[in-house]
């Protein structure tokens, strides 16, 4: 369902009919995620095993998610 | 004329097979005016209809289902904004028919999300708004008092990113209007859906629908407002609709709205509330006023509703000043 | 409405009403080989009404409406009748259209396969589509390029083309033999005039074509030509598109395939002999 545009991704997010073009590292961010709730640090945990992330900042990646989380592509359990 | 068309076309849409290419054009063009496109093509589904009115038809259906995503994103984005406050949030109107699956929402075409809220809670429901990336539609002063004194929802509010309005309801009638509906027994009585926002029950919903046709508005959209009432009734019947109506002061709006459903609509009610008023021909030629090129003719109906709406929901010495000021600023009423 | 006519250009109906005779008139006139919509029912109407009853008398001004509107939109004097038709056609386009996803570009097709070229207006879409058609392309359209969502494929909605200031003696030089309207003006972009699609533009305009080159222009720079990332041509056609929100996953999935299928240029040209010449060689390399 992500179409792969070179630098970018977009993504179709079906619940609010909208569009999102997202890079690195939101698309791992989702894929992380997926089904699961996790709180940020578990979130973390996940991208470093998969991704060997040289620096994994909590708080780099808060903000990441409370930006994801006002477009609404993920939400607070 | 043609709005007759429309009716007739909506209530019996089997009759539709008859209908020459004037008679299509001209109730294409009306059905849109009217906003009732959509509840068209899912009343003729299923029917043998000319290749290009099946086209048009099938267009209209799938913007009604994506204008039904977007409205209930729309819930759902207030809801996340909202939910921190631990308020009762009631989905309103339009909004409310599609988030219940009701008849209503069949189809239906939805502009703004309307919620109803606790007075009380109306700062935080505000702050908690324009925190979350709604801001003002309108900026003058004169409106904004008038507004916040005065009437029964906050001034306007629209999505900065998204583009869309919420209109944020503490009661369902201007404080001007002479009638008091009680919002508090809507909020005691609401349904919850899964997701924790709140419905109207359904005579609620009836008599909302009523008083937002009669007592508050210039009618405009009419036609569109006595089909959600049809629909309400089909689904719900009219059992304790009576003293629901009466709790709200809304008992002669709801009588009239159940009388002209059954009798544009056919809406199949118990005796008791069929019949004639004799004031009921003007609502109906206001109901009926389009023609087969979208315009609302004739045209003297819109003026007298016009004034008529303002007149309801203000006392007369506040209307003549309310103008006063308005046309002291340059405004022109619509016509 | 006193005077009316019905038209079809490529699978969009078009029923027009008006107060006044003369842009009926001249619809009728220009838009004489056109074919009626299917079975005389109409995808959209127009109206071409005085705001005022007076208005019809006095300094005549029109007003633009139909099924779709926007408020507060200006009038324009009656001399500009065809010009409200057109804008009055385009309107219903821009803010009901929902069968084909439509992208703001010229389109013209060789071989059955189609040039798009989409930008800011101004860039010359309309002019250069104009006199690509004097050298063999058949016209799709001027203004709007149809995606069908199912196939990708491009549909033709060969309107009256829009040609403005200079380019109207340009063109006219290409094509003497080309149909023309009158000669309007002052408008709001300056003089217009309206060019007839020729006979083969009209009598292939429910043939699609396959999407083969997508260009971006731009005019009053030195010849030069680049390519544009996906990304970057992702974004510009939805800001290129009235209908790509209204379409919802459909108008994804088909943006996303032209993105992803056909070779982007964005191009820059001084003058229009020098962009013919780059659209020829860029034809040939890459469609």
């Amino acid at each position: 369902m992500p179409v792969d545009l070179g630098e970018l991704i977009a993504l179709y997010h079906r619940p609010s009919a909208r569009t999102h073009l997202v890079g690195s590292p939101v698309p791992e961010i989702l894929d992380a995620l997926g089904e699961e709730a996790m709180d940020t640090q578990q979130l973390l945990d996940a991208l470093q095993r998969r991704y060997a992330l040289d620096d994994a900042d909590p708080q780099a990646l808060a903000a990441r998610l409370a930006e994801l989380e006002s477009v609404g592509l993920i939400r607070r359990a | 004329m043609t709005g007759r068309l429309v009716v007739e076309s909506l209530r019996d849409p089997a009759r539709c097979g008859a209908y020459s290419s004037d008679q299509w054009n001209a109730l294409i063009a009306a059905a849109r005016a009217e906003q009732l496109a959509g509840t068209l093509a899912y009343r003729l589904t299923g029917l043998t209809l000319p290749e290009p009115v099946a086209q048009i038809m099938e267009d209209a259906r799938c913007s009604a289902e994506n204008g039904r995503t977007l409205a209930l994103w729309e819930a759902e984005a207030a809801r996340r904004a909202l939910a921190p406050l631990g308020v009762p949030v009631l989905l309103l109107k339009g909004t409310a028919f599609v988030a219940a699956g009701l008849k209503a929402g069949v189809g239906r075409a939805i502009g703004d999300l309307d919620i109803l809220v606790p007075r009380g809670s109306l700062d935080a429901v505000e702050a908690a708004l324009l925190d979350a990336g709604w801001e003002w539609v309108k900026p003058d002063p004169y409106d904004d008092a008038y507004y916040r004194q005065w009437m029964h929802e906050l001034p306007p509010l629209i999505h900065r990113e998204r583009d869309r309005m919420i209109d944020v309801h503490h009661t369902i009638l201007p404080l001007t209007a002479r009638i008091t509906p009680d919002p508090a027994a809507m909020i005691a009585d609401a349904g919850a859906l899964n997701n924790g926002l709140y419905v109207p029950c359904p005579n609620d919903l009836l008599c909302h629908a009523a008083a937002h046709l009669f007592a508050d508005g210039e009618l405009a959209g009419g036609m569109r407002n006595l089909w959600d009432i049809h629909c309400l009734l089909e689904e719900f019947g009219t059992g304790e609709l009576a003293e629901r109506s009466r709790l709200h002061g809304l008992s002669a709006p709801v009588r009239r709205a159940v009388r002209l459903s059954h009798r544009l609509y056919g809406t199949d009610v118990p005796d008791a509330w069929r019949g004639r008023a004799v004031s009921d021909a003007l609502f109906v030629h206001r109901l009926l006023a389009r023609d087969g090129w979208g315009r609302v003719r004739p045209k003297w109906v819109e003026h007298v509703f016009y004034l008529r709406g303002h007149w309801l929901r203000m006392p007369p010495v506040m209307l003549a000043r309310h103008l006063w000021t308005k046309w002291r600023k340059g405004y022109r009423p619509v016509g | 409405m006193r005077y009316r006519t019905l038209l079809k250009i490529g699978p969009v109906g078009f029923r027009i009403g008006s107060d006044w005779r003369a842009p009926i008139a001249a619809l009728d006139d220009l838009y004489r080989d056109y074919p009626r919509p299917d079975s005389d029912i109409a995808d959209f109407t127009v109206r071409l009404f005085a705001a005022r009853w007076w208005r019809r008398f006095l300094r005549p001004s029109v007003m633009i409406g139909g099924d779709y509107t926007i408020p507060d939109a200006a009038p324009l004097p009656l001399s500009m009748g065809l010009l409200a038709a057109e804008m009055g056609m385009n309107l219903q386009m821009a803010l009901g259209h929902r069968r084909y996803l439509l992208v703001h570009a010229s389109a013209v097709e060789r071989d059955g396969r189609a040039l798009l070229m989409t930008g800011m207006s101004g860039a010359g879409k309309s002019t250069l589509a104009a006199l690509l058609t004097a050298r063999g392309w058949r016209l799709m359209g001027d203004e709007f390029a149809l995606i069908d969502p199912e196939t990708g494929l491009v549909h033709a909605f060969p309107r009256l083309i829009s040609l403005k200031n200079r380019a109207i003696d340009e063109v006219h030089s290409a094509l003497p033999g080309g149909r023309v309207g009158p000669m309007l003006a002052d408008t709001p972009k300056g003089d217009l005039r309206h060019l007839v699609p020729d006979a083969r533009a009209i009598e292939a305009m429910m043939r699609p074509a396959t999407p083969a080159l997508l260009l971006f222009p731009a005019f009053g720079h030195a010849l030069a030509e680049r390519p544009v990332g996906r990304a970057e041509t992702f974004v510009r056609l939805t800001q290129a598109s009235t209908n790509f929100v209204l379409l919802g996953e459909s108008g994804f999935t088909a943006l996303s395939h032209l993105v992803n299928s056909v070779p982007v240029r964005a191009i820059d040209y001084p003058d229009t002999p020098g962009a013919i010449a780059l659209v020829d060689r860029l034809w040939e390399t890459l469609a």
